[in-house]
């Protein structure tokens, strides 16, 4: 046990000291045994803070450190770091008392908020005083990273990282890179063509020799920790050899299934074999199991059959790749809000009701009306287009409460380049606000209006119905305050962006959080942004939030540029609190070997006593509250540290 | 909020001494969420903040019995979201176990709680150390395994 405790509350200005008499705390902490030092200041933060603190530590040869303070995730690093620096103390001798968040800002009574910040700064006390002094453990790193999902983000994160010099493992569950970017037309507000500036990128991905590209392939386990994760991918059986595939389209034509085009958002067929489109990366024609008549040459065969080259092999079975990296970036992407849940909107029961990315296809030059813009139903080029913005956002009664912004911005310019197709139609836009924040975003949805005439309406629209040969658009014009009737030929609904399918179940393996909204979930809104809460887990793009192309090519340039930044050095440092076996007490009954959930301890030794891997260890406790003598304990949390916790948290 | 916060003093004066166990991982973090939406909830629980709920030995629920605690609570992640993978499916039996032990021993359901707090749920931590202050505040001072001093 220590002898020479000091103890530094803080005033966070008036966030402490308003509710917290923190000078009674402080003269009263000043008494307990063992504290030879006590102070309050108003900032303890501040650099008159830390020198202060910093000199008392010197001055008065302090052998542990109590900060009441803030929460310990905002300034437990910054308080061990003037221990270490300026104090010259193990920073293990250093504790934090939570006297804000968990006190002073909860509560309005000022004695019994200063009678708790009392017991828990006592608490904080007692554990200190049989604190270690400890030296973090130095693990080495893998200079390896995945990255999760090839569409723009997963692309720009594995460049950036590649050209890095890293090794860089790229899994993309479709059988092509590209992700959403690549099946839209033009891009805002600079109206260049998204297929001409993603197919460079995704050739660059498959020619790089840093980059190993699994397609077809998704993330199936993760165990490990930051530095040395090891990731089970499993890829699916593709059927067709990629190096002897000579894209020549010979099997797609014999082959007799026809379904639906995912690329082509249904709107055209593909046949079981297939390439998604011409510029696929990787290369090469893929056979999809789940529509094929049965693999098996006896039922079919006729790919098989007129492949000069012998490059489909129906015996092809999945695989199971294990991958050592250290670092983690996710980038899932998005989803368009199920259009089932928009029934009165008349999608998926009208071929003339489509969504953002049905029409971004039908603009395309590669889509199936190469380039027209012609109705599904009958071909025919639409006089007159409905755009409905907020398709299930900011709607928090029934769909989505939050604003998918992007929306506003592509929708002017599918009506923009509506009327590039078409010169002699009518766009009408129903609109909430227009949020077009953004470099040159407002002058495009300015110049929308003005030059190509295209309507804006503000207000929502009830029904959409199919009535003589149009869709019938029953709506409200809240600036005129009257009810609008449009007779359209086509009604585009710009529907909101959700996570795609897969995030929940990646956010899961992974073992990173998610937000209401599904999305997943950074460490900090503001100032940690790319990182995922657990460490070493980075995000890049839409599945964090809705975003636009610049945004996400940002994101996941800055999750590259963490990443660097973190497998950078030769060794990560391991908290050095884990556990820690008392062999005198130890029976080797294994009950902690079984509850770990790392696989951390094992029985060694003569005796076969419990001991601890002080790598995977990660200090959760768990050995502890098994064993029946107490024989295992982690460092500075120790029982005994909890039981005197237990004591001064009840006032005994 | 504020309302239950009046409400909750009755006519005997009577506080209640709780100790509360928090996960590092979710419960904490839930308790800072909540300072920092500036929720308030009563200031009888005095929070401890351990590990993981796993590393809950059934020996610090008796010592604080023992020490005088009118109730405990542990809270946790929530069951499948535990960030050391599984120490919460250990807590939740072992705890199940705990009520088993106390019930036998005679002491009221209510003074002894585990909750499933996450990280994002600053709202429902002040509820349930509000909510739990009030249960025990019905019950009074925990004399049953109080040590005699």
């Amino acid at each position: 046990m220590t002898k020479r405790t000091g103890v530094f509350v803080c005033h966070c200005g008036n966030n402490i000291a308003a509710t917290v008499d923190v000078a009674r705390v402080a003269k009263e902490m000043g008494e307990v045994e063992g504290v030879i030092f006590s102070k309050d200041y108003v900032y303890m933060c501040s650099d008159p803070g830390q020198s202060t603190m910093a000199n008392a530590i010197k001055d008065n040869k302090l052998d542990s450190v109590v900060v009441s303070c803030c929460s310990p995730t905002l300034h437990e690093k910054t308080f061990r770091e003037v221990t270490e620096d300026g104090g010259e103390l193990n920073p293990y001798r250093c504790e934090i008392a939570n006297i804000r968040e968990q006190c002073a800002w909860v509560h309005k009574d000022k004695p019994k908020a200063t009678e708790k910040a009392l017991k828990i700064t006592k608490a904080a006390i007692k554990r200190v005083q049989n604190n270690q002094s400890l030296t973090p453990i130095g693990v080495p790193v893998t200079k390896k990273v995945m990255v999760i999902g090839g569409g723009v983000a997963g692309i720009q994160a594995a460049l950036d990282l590649a050209n890095a010099g890293l090794q860089v493992v790229l899994v993309e569950k479709s059988p092509t890179l590209g992700g959403n970017m690549i099946k839209l037309s033009e891009t805002f507000p600079t109206l260049d063509c998204s297929q001409c500036i993603l197919s460079p990128k995704m050739v660059e991905v498959s020619k790089n020799k840093n980059i190993k590209l699994l397609t077809q392939a998704e993330v199936q386990d993760v165990s490990g920790f930051v530095g040395n994760f090891k990731v089970k991918v499993r890829q699916k059986a593709i059927f067709v050899d990629p190096e002897l595939c000579k894209i020549c389209d010979d099997c797609s034509k014999v082959c007799p299934t026809v379904v639906k085009n995912e690329y082509d958002e249904n709107l055209t067929a593909r046949r079981a074999i297939f390439i998604p489109f011409a510029q696929a990366i990787p290369a090469t024609y893929t056979l999809d199991e789940s529509s094929c008549l049965g693999l098996n040459p006896v039922v079919c065969g006729k790919c098989a059959d007129v492949c000069e080259v012998g490059a489909i092999n129906y015996d092809m079975r999945p695989k199971i790749i294990t991958e050592d990296v250290g670092a983690i970036v996710v980038a899932t992407g998005f989803d368009l809000y199920g259009k089932e849940n928009l029934g009165e909107y008349g999608m998926g029961k009208y071929d003339n009701v489509l969504d953002g990315l049905q029409f971004e296809r039908l603009c395309s030059a590669s889509g199936p009306t190469g380039g027209h813009v012609l109705r599904p139903s009958d071909h025919k080029e639409p006089k007159n287009v409905v755009f409905i913005q907020c398709a299930g956002s900011r709607d928090p009664e029934s769909h989505c409460a939050y604003c998918s912004k992007i929306c506003c911005m592509y929708t002017a310019k599918h009506a923009t380049l509506y009327k590039h197709h078409v010169p002699d139609g009518q766009a009408y836009v129903f609109y909430i606000d227009i949020r077009s924040g953004g470099k040159g975003y407002e002058e495009f949805v300015q110049r929308s209006m003005e030059r190509d005439e295209v309507m804006y309406l503000r207000g929502r629209v009830s029904k959409v119905y199919e009535q003589d040969g149009k869709m019938v658009v029953k709506g409200v014009d809240t600036i005129s305050g009257k009810n609008v009737q449009i007779d359209a030929d086509m009604v585009v609904l710009a529907l909101a962006m959700q996570p795609s399918k897969g995030t929940a179940d990646v956010a899961k393996t992974l073992k990173i959080g998610r937000d209401k909204d599904g999305f997943l979930a950074e460490a900090h809104p503001k100032l940690r942004p790319v990182e995922s809460v657990t460490a070493g887990i980075f995000l890049a793009g839409a599945a964090q939030a809705p975003k636009d192309i610049p945004e996400t090519v940002c994101q996941a340039s800055a999750a590259a540029s963490k990443v660097i930044a973190l497998l950078s050095k030769d060794e990560l440092m391991h908290s050095p609190a884990i556990a820690k076996v008392r062999l005198s007490h130890c029976t080797g009954c294994e009950m902690c070997v079984q509850a770990c959930p790392y696989g951390a301890i094992s029985l060694t030794g003569p005796g076969a006593k419990a001991s601890v891997n002080d790598v995977l260890c990660e200090g959760c406790g768990t050995c502890q509250a098994v064993c029946l003598r107490a024989a295992i304990d982690v460092k500075n949390i120790t029982q005994l540290q909890i039981h005197d916790m237990i004591n001064a948290s009840l006032g005994v | 909020m504020a309302n239950a916060v009046e409400t909750a003093k009755d006519e005997t004066g009577f506080e209640p001494k709780i100790v509360a166990f928090l996960c590092k991982w979710c419960s904490s973090a839930g308790s800072d969420l909540a300072g920092v939406s500036r929720l308030q909830y009563p200031s009888n629980a005095v929070p401890i903040t351990i590990m993981c709920s796993g590393s809950m030995s059934p020996m610090f629920v008796l010592s604080a019995f023992n020490k005088g605690a009118d109730g405990v609570l542990v809270s946790g992640c929530h069951p499948g979201d535990c960030h050391y993978l599984k120490g919460n499916f250990f807590a939740r039996r072992k705890i199940y176990l705990v009520q088993k032990l106390l019930q036998f021993v005679g002491l009221e359901n209510d003074r002894f709680r585990m909750s499933w707090v996450s990280a994002a749920e600053g709202v429902k931590f002040a509820g349930v150390v509000d909510e739990f202050v009030k249960d025990i505040k019905k019950l009074g001072p925990q004399t049953r395994l109080k040590a005699k001093r």
